[in-house]
């Protein structure tokens, strides 16, 4: 990702969304739930990037934030050589089709009361300038690209299977030909058999059109299986960011090992990774710990991570890690300050 | 993969929905059953003058046949001063069908708008429901006689006295009643607008008054369609109030409420001139609720496919 590749089509710096907490009779600003504190990473064109995190993480907001669903607070989002934080609502608007979404619950993303070619449509009428025969005929192209019956155009959601709901989720969103698409758990609330099905269809549009993804999930296994980069989030920042058979093969953030600990092996006769258990709860997001957000769980603490943010540095090639256990390889066991390499995070260097 | 013969035979164009809601409706027994009542009801005040010539009398002859029974000259029997009832429950019926839908839709209409625009504008939320609040707890009784005996010369003067009464009596009415739906509006809105479909459609790019129209409205209908067919009972009977008040429409022009209380001071020397009117009004309001029970359901798609 450093040379010779192609250029990011998402370049996020420094991404903050900080969601007001009002108390009080004079409904005061008392505090922000800080739910996205400070991400920074590329999209490559072309490529995966799976997201993943507990619940709570902040990687949904991260999501939506991209496609400036919310406001940012701060930071900015770069699509396809655009700062889309700063866009006014008009070229906002003109620059929706590029980037667009495919949602966790496919059954509270239709409207009950539209039928599938309405949903489907919907982005075209918004959009493309296109008669009602061209529309219909783009609607059923759309449908068999993600392999719904053209006769099923005049149904409504409540009559399709999980599966089927989330292929009309993934049509609507191809509608318009984007380049990026934020899909958001979109297997999440589905059964395993179609799970499969589902993520086989992403990869095979993404072949087929070139699309790039940002692909949230906390389904280990599955990210593993779609994602060519996996980013690890916890507590609104990113731990680590590396290459996916690297970061499965051998994590680098204390975090991740924990969290790649729980993926189970399928095979019975291979050795079981140690499980690493780890203590305590997730502080919350409006009061995160000083120093390092995962100090407070952290089986490998130490004193500096108490005290000052590790930022996301590269500390093997390819591979960002936002950890103190790194940021003074050549002399181990200092406690000296942060020699990072490359800042990569807190806007340093946008 | 997608059998090409049975995509050759799709309907290329999206089919009509009205046939299914139609189809629907007409499953749903009690809806059926408040159409043809409510049907029977404005086809009797609209036809029935027509049919119904209410004999002339003299003076002396309506003396003599006040307070009267059923009879075959009198089929609802007549009142205190011997005027036919039937007749005049025909004229009365007119005028009480017309306040009850026309203020029911302003007050609806006003409702929905207002509900839609704070629960889907943050900006607006407070001032918008501070003033629902402030209509809420006005004295509504006073505020109209003071709308009524403020401008009914004014609006009669424009209009005529008859049709400035209504005009006048409709809209005090839809002004003063349109508080319940727009709090019940907005609360539903709240929860519609996180609804992953409408984040859909802001990011697909829409703009709010399309989200409205496409995602929120459709799917607010069933409060609305509840708040609806109570306005209705609501409207006839603050109709009769203000008429009672002698603040309504003339005191020899008949409506449903005020045949209502003329009859109340005889209820129990002739309580049938009480029962009349009341199974009147009474009969609107329930076949206006079924009608909108019925409604409710059959534009639920998920309800219709059963």
């Amino acid at each position: 990702m450093l040379d010779a590749t192609p250029a990011p089509l998402v370049k996020v710096r420094g991404l903050k969304m900080y969601f007001p907490v009002y108390t009080g009779i004079l409904r005061r600003h008392t505090g922000d739930v800080k739910a996205v504190d400070g991400v920074s990473f590329d999209i490559l064109q072309g490529e995966t990037l799976g997201l993943v995190g507990e619940s709570g993480c902040g990687k949904s907001t991260v999501g939506r934030a991209l496609l400036r669903l919310y406001d940012l607070t701060g930071g900015s989002v770069e699509i396809d050589g655009e700062d889309i934080a700063k866009l006014s609502p008009e070229a906002l608007r003109k620059k929706r089709p590029t980037m667009q979404m495919v949602f966790q619950d496919p059954q509270a993303s239709l409207n009950p009361r539209m039928t599938l070619a309405q949903i489907v449509g919907e982005p075209l009428v918004e959009h493309a300038d296109l008669s009602a025969t061209d529309r219909d005929a783009r609607i059923h192209q759309l449908m068999d690209q993600v392999g719904l019956n053209r006769r099923f155009a005049n149904r409504f959601p409540h009559e399709f299977s999980g599966g089927q709901r989330q292929r009309i989720g993934i049509a609507r969103a191809l509608a318009l030909n984007p380049k990026f698409i934020v899909c958001d758990e979109p297997i999440t609330a589905l059964d395993v058999s179609i799970q499969a099905q589902v993520v086989n269809l992403l990869e095979d549009l993404q072949d087929r059109l070139g699309l790039t993804y940002l692909f949230i999930s906390h389904d280990l296994s599955m990210v593993r299986h779609i994602a060519d980069r996996v980013a690890v989030m916890y507590l609104g920042r990113i731990a680590e960011l590396s290459p996916r058979d690297a970061l499965y093969d051998r994590p680098l953030h204390p975090y991740a090992e924990a969290l790649l600990s729980a993926v189970n092996e399928p095979d019975p006769n291979l050795a079981r990774r140690e499980r690493i258990i780890l203590q305590g709860d997730v502080p919350s997001p409006a009061k995160p710990p000083k120093g390092c957000n995962f100090n407070t769980r952290c089986p490998r603490v130490m004193d500096i991570c108490r005290s000052v943010k590790p930022e996301l540095a590269q500390v093997e090639p390819g591979r960002l890690v936002a950890c103190h256990l790194y940021s003074n390889i050549p002399h181990a066991g200092s406690t000296g300050g942060p020699e990072v390499y490359e800042h990569l995070q807190q806007g340093v260097n946008t | 993969m997608t059998d090409l013969r049975a995509a050759a035979q799709a309907s290329t164009r999206p089919e009509s929905q009205w046939r299914a809601i139609w189809q629907q409706f007409r499953t749903h027994k009690g809806a059926a059953f408040g159409l043809v009542v409510l049907a029977i009801l404005i086809l009797a005040v609209l036809i029935g003058p027509f049919v119904w010539h209410p004999a002339k009398l003299t003076v002396v002859e309506a003396i003599k046949s006040k307070n009267l029974g059923p009879t075959w000259r009198f089929p609802l029997g007549t009142d205190q001063i011997g005027r036919d009832m039937l007749g005049r429950m025909i004229q009365a019926g007119k005028v009480s069908l017309a306040v009850g839908f026309v203020a029911m839709l302003i007050a609806l209409t006003f409702g929905t708008t207002i509900g839609i625009l704070a629960g889907y504008f943050k900006r607006l939320d407070g001032p918008l429901m501070r003033l629902t609040d402030i209509f809420l707890s006005l004295p509504l009784i006073p505020l109209l006689l003071v709308l009524v005996m403020l401008f009914r010369d004014n609006v009669a003067g424009i209009l005529g006295p008859e049709l400035g009464a209504f005009t006048l009596i409709v809209f005090a009415i839809g002004i003063t009643s349109w508080m319940q739906a727009a709090r019940i509006v907005r609360g539903e809105v709240l929860a519609l607008k996180e609804r992953e479909y409408v984040i859909a459609s802001r990011s697909i790019g829409a703009p709010a008054r399309r989200i409205i129209l496409r995602h929120i409205l459709p799917n607010v209908i069933s409060p609305v369609m509840v708040a609806a067919t109570l306005g209705i009972a609501d409207a006839i009977i603050t109709e009769s109030v203000l008429s009672f008040l002698g603040l309504g429409f003339p005191p020899d022009f008949p409506t449903w409420g005020r045949l209502l209380f003329d009859g109340l001071s005889y209820l129990q020397l002739y309580p049938e001139r009480v029962i009349w009117p009341g199974l009147a009004i009474s009969l609107t309001v329930l076949s206006v609720n079924y009608i909108g029970d019925g409604l409710r359901d059959a534009l639920d798609p998920r309800i219709r496919g059963r």
